[in-house]
């Protein structure tokens, strides 16, 4: 068995500089899938962590219209419902206008009934419930920033000033929480809406959504159209969705992102199939005789098919590793810049044995017509032309 | 048609036998026979020079004979093996143990060395590394080159190449050498050592060894020479004189 790798090995380096430009155009290939693939899973992250049994309820026009506060209590009194609460956009920002924190104002109290995935420590739990102007920070959140409980922090707000003019709120960090263990729900701030609500100059008693907590999420369609039926005819129509579409609805703004990557990497991995086939058939090609003599000295016809496909998906797997490999180096350190845009940009273990079967696959396609043809190879003919 | 040196000789140490063969080949519509109705038996240790003009058939007899190609009609026994009703499979299989090949231009795998080269048709059997690799190492000694075993064909000379390649065919010990030209590319002394060599091989270690040859120098050598022409055997001489006809 090792003699044939290590003739596979010395046919694959006859030519070294082919065999390095087919090594780097499958290395590209596959950094750029990885890369892909990390960004789509960034957009489609929110979708993936969403609750199958929340709702979200907001303005019929659009989510940056606010909708009435007292719409929370009649919420939660449609049946169906078990908890509703409210969360607010509030474009805050630390230091750097450029990077938004999701900041959102809300009823913290009903919070972890709604959000039973948020772990809080009960003391700092109290703190937080106790202090208006505290803060429930998530711990990738708090990493980045590299924030503490105890912390008191400026936070700005790129929407709502204060009564005074100001845009800047204070805020003690008194609790952190984890999450469902990715960074998507991690990178979110909540406060006290009652602080929010007193403090701001304008807006006053109302909310940016409803998130609902319904008892059976198999009745969501009923639910949802119960409460969007309660506010039919008034002046602040809604409409409401399960979380997982309205977050889908909220990523397919930028574009369907999951349909571009698929489209790009389809035309990157068709080149590279013609790319890599053709260099294996001219490798082939090239090596006729030796082929022939190999199986007059008794190699089979299935040896030397083998031989062949095991030259093609050495350099698909190996090429397909290293680049996915470069492509997880490339998201981590990007990913630690953007986690303010995008949270979720990270390569999953799916996603790599994916990319592993995407290789696989890769050196079998290109590698088979010529295995088959060398397979298939007549020893007189060879021998004759050779 | 029966060529044999020996009228004498024993029907069962006849490790080479062809009988009534036909070859032919498809050209366009056509059908082209090459071979027509022959027969030949082989000895065991002999060493048979097999002559002819070119297009006589030689090459397509010693391919059958090798077994890398099926005859369109008739038989061919090698070490008792009818080696004319097997499959590409089996044939492949009786090849590596049977038969050593030995071409007019080496053939060797210019991206393995010396050693590695000798050691191809052992990747065949089940045998470990190291064992391979003394084999290997041993039919490099008798061929004189175990001092170029690190070697890659490029950095050998054309008659060490066909040495090395000689070692190859060696190395898994096969009852039959078939040479095709084996001097044709070398220079006269070149192609003495080569000959030299073949003959040990035949006289010491007892390879029967079938050769085609246009040198009429390089049939001298041989224990019996076999002519061929279109598609037939005319005549066949032993070192000892014996000639018949076909």
């Amino acid at each position: 068995m090792m003699g044939m790798f290590h003739l596979i090995r010395k046919n694959l380096t006859r030519k070294k500089l082919r065999t390095l430009f087919t090594l780097l155009s499958i290395i590209i290939a596959f950094v750029l899938f990885s890369l892909l693939g990390g960004l789509s899973r960034a957009f489609s992250l929110g979708v993936e962590v969403a609750g199958a049994d929340r709702l979200i309820t907001m303005h019929r026009v659009s989510f940056i219209q606010p909708v009435p506060l007292s719409y929370v209590a009649r919420v939660n009194a449609i049946e169906g419902v078990e908890t509703a609460m409210h969360q607010t956009w509030f474009g805050g920002y630390f230091q750097d206008p450029r990077q938004q924190i999701g900041l959102f104002p809300t009823d913290l109290e009903t919070l972890r009934e709604v959000y039973p995935e948020y772990k809080v420590p009960d003391q700092q739990w109290q703190n937080l419930l106790r202090n208006q102007t505290g803060i429930l920070v998530g711990q990738t959140m708090a990493d980045n920033y590299g924030w503490s409980v105890g912390d008191r922090i400026p936070m700005f707000s790129s929407i709502f000033p204060q009564q005074d003019g100001s845009y800047s709120w204070d805020m003690d960090i008194e609790a952190i929480f984890t999450g469902s263990g990715n960074n998507a729900d991690e990178m979110q701030v909540f406060m006290h809406y009652d602080y929010f609500n007193e403090a701001r100059a304008f807006g006053r008693d109302t909310v940016g959504w409803i998130v609902t907590k319904i008892s059976d999420p198999e009745q969501a369609d009923q639910v949802a159209a119960a409460i969007d039926l309660r506010f039919a005819n008034s002046p602040t129509e809604t409409k409401s969705s399960t979380e997982a579409g309205w977050t889908a609805g909220f990523a397919a703004q930028v574009g369907n992102i999951g349909l571009m990557v698929q489209m790009v990497l389809a035309c990157v991995f068709f080149t590279l199939l013609l790319i890599t086939g053709n260099t294996m058939a001219q490798a082939v090609r090239e090596r006729t005789s030796e082929l022939a003599v190999l199986k007059t000295i008794g190699f089979s016809d299935r040896r030397v098919l083998f031989m062949v496909l095991g030259e093609s998906m050495t350099v698909a797997i190996v090429g397909g590793v290293i680049g996915l490999a470069l492509g997880y180096v490339f998201i981590q350190g990007a990913a630690a810049s953007l986690s303010q845009f995008l949270p979720g940009l990270a390569m999953s273990p799916s996603a790599g044995l994916t990319g592993v079967l995407v290789a696989i696959g890769l050196g079998f396609i290109t590698g088979i017509l010529p295995a088959w043809q060398a397979g298939r190879l007549k020893v007189i003919d060879a021998l004759s032309r050779g | 048609m029966n060529t044999r040196p020996q009228d004498s000789a024993n029907a069962s140490e006849n490790i080479i036998r062809v009988e009534g063969v036909t070859k032919s080949f498809k050209k366009g519509r056509e059908s082209v026979e090459v071979l027509h109705q022959l027969d030949l038996e082989i000895q065991k240790g002999e060493f048979c020079a097999l002559m002819g003009p070119s297009g006589s058939g030689k090459t397509t007899l010693l391919n059958l004979i090798g077994g890398l190609d099926h005859p369109s009609a008739g038989q061919i026994s090698v070490s008792g093996a009818r080696i004319d009703q097997m499959n590409s499979r089996k044939l492949a299989r009786w090849r590596s143990s049977h038969v050593g090949f030995i071409f007019q231009f080496y053939n060797l795998m210019p991206v393995l060395t010396a050693q590695r080269n000798v050691e191809l048709p052992l990747l065949l059997k089940k045998m470990s590394g190291r064992e391979r690799s003394k084999r290997a190492s041993t039919a490099l000694e008798i061929v004189g080159l175990q001092d170029r075993a690190k070697h890659l064909p490029r950095e050998l000379s054309g008659g060490q190449e066909q040495r090395v390649a000689i070692a190859r065919a060696i190395v898994s010990d096969p009852d039959v050498l078939l040479a095709d030209e084996p001097t044709g590319d070398l220079d006269r002394e070149t192609a003495g050592e080569i000959l030299d060599l073949l003959s040990t091989l035949n006289q010491r270690h007892g390879k029967t060894i079938l050769m085609v040859t246009h040198d009429p120098v390089a049939a001298e050598r041989a224990t019996r020479v076999v002519h061929m022409d279109k598609g037939r055997l005319i005549e066949s001489a032993s070192s000892a004189g014996t000639t018949g006809t076909s």
